[in-house]
């Protein structure tokens, strides 16, 4: 059988809300779950302007570490966040496990943006896991910009800025 | 990965695209890290059957009365680069209405809305991957890229693989139209990678007296680009 040819990726333009926003899914966890946590931040251009064009999503274990259908019908482990006219977003969820030896627990995340042709791809790390972060294989093959994936303990949640170019570049993946 | 497949850069588009001017402040500068994906990346939400409902792939039935313009089918199959389908999972589209007008407040394009049409859709593929939309034939519109640019009718799509690797976001373009040519958007793309993106014409999908149909099948392969050296 032939093989089919992979579709390549588009932007998803300035009116992604009219598809996205049935599905703006913040809240993993209600923020009264036990153990709920809040990671906020907000996205910025070259020049540092704020996108309020930008949708966020992320993805990551249950506190076991597990993922679905392991997880459970309670966990989908996914969050979508439409950012707001000051290009910030937030997602309330539960620190996820560990899922693989020496691997320090992170979300993963997505950055859709107009002007984006392809969506971005990041890990969010937590600020409060020196130790683990320090031993995480991915973290240290970054180097000094491995402290743009880490999220800074702030007062009630982890900040988490993406900044997708200039001088506080966040770190971006491809595989 | 095997050596038959492409490179990802010969798929998807780069992040800096001079002639898509908003990419000029929204691309990294610095090299993509080469991430061997872990746990996270290899797996993916599962999006139940109570997430969608069997309505939301019809888009002319959104309302109290029918939209105005040229009523369409969209359908096709979500496989992966081997061309194993991928059943159960998420499939988002968005699209103006017949005028090029999106039901958006940020559309400034003077054609005019339709109280009947939203142009919002959405559906979980089949156990053979199978999707299927009905809707109006989007329209053109005007964007302010460069003098007199317009884009060439498209409806955006928004998939679901079985992981976080596969997930994608693209365009639907439609066959023969000559704005193509002109789209800096679809031609950031390779040029042999451009006509994957442009649906079929099909009889056999079109209802007669009813509907033109169009074939579209989306195929993920859960690459990204290819790293940049440092
Ligand atoms: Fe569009």
């Amino acid at each position: 059988m032939a093989v089919p040819a992979p579709t390549p990726a588009q932007t998803v333009g300035p009116f992604f809300r009219i598809g996205f926003a049935w599905l703006d899914t913040p809240e993993l966890v209600a923020p009264s779950h036990p153990g709920a946590i809040r990671i906020e931040g907000a996205v910025f251009d070259g020049a540092g302007t704020p996108l309020p064009d930008a949708v966020l999503e992320i993805f990551q274990a249950d506190p076991e570490g597990r993922f679905p259908p392991d997880s459970g019908p309670e966990w989908s482990g996914f969050g979508r966040c439409l950012t707001d006219e000051e290009g910030r977003y937030h997602f309330v969820s539960v620190k996820p496990g560990s899922v693989a030896p020496e691997s320090a627990p992170h979300v993963a995340m997505s950055v859709f943006a107009r002007g984006l042709l392809q969506r971005l791809v990041t890990r969010c790390y937590f600020g409060d896991e020196t130790d683990a972060n320090g031993r995480d294989p991915v973290l240290r093959t970054i180097g000094d910009r491995a402290t743009t994936l880490v999220a800074a303990v702030a007062e009630g949640c982890y900040r988490f800025d993406i900044h997708i170019q200039g001088d506080k570049e966040t770190a971006f993946f491809a595989w | 990965m095997t050596d038959t497949r492409e490179r990802a850069s010969a798929i998807d588009p780069p992040y800096d695209a001079p002639d898509y001017h908003s990419s000029g402040l929204r691309h990294p500068t610095r090299p993509l890290f080469a991430l061997h994906a872990g746990p996270t990346e290899l797996h993916g939400p599962v999006f139940g059957e109570t997430a969608v409902r069997p309505a939301d792939a019809d888009l002319t039935t959104q309302h109290a009365g029918e939209p105005l313009g040229e009523r369409i089918i969209v359908s096709g199959r979500l496989l992966d680069d081997g061309g194993r389908p991928i059943a159960g999972q998420l499939v988002e589209i968005w699209q103006t209405n017949s005028a090029g007008r999106y039901a958006h407040g940020g559309d400034q394009h003077p054609a005019p809305l339709d109280p009947n049409f939203t142009g919002a859709g959405r559906c979980l593929t089949g156990p053979d991957g199978e999707y299927r939309f009905v809707s109006i034939k989007p329209g053109a519109y005007p964007w302010r890229n460069h003098p007199n640019a317009w884009r060439p009718c498209h409806i955006h799509f928004s998939v679901f693989g079985r992981a976080f690797t596969e997930r994608l976001v693209t365009q639907m373009y439609f066959p023969g139209d000559p704005l193509l040519a002109l789209d800096p958007i679809y031609n950031a793309v390779s040029e042999p990678a451009r006509p994957r993106m442009v649906s079929t014409f099909d009889l056999g999908t079109t209802i007669e007296e009813w509907a033109l149909g169009y074939q579209f099948d989306v195929v993920v392969n859960g690459h990204l680009a290819t790293p940049m050296v440092g």
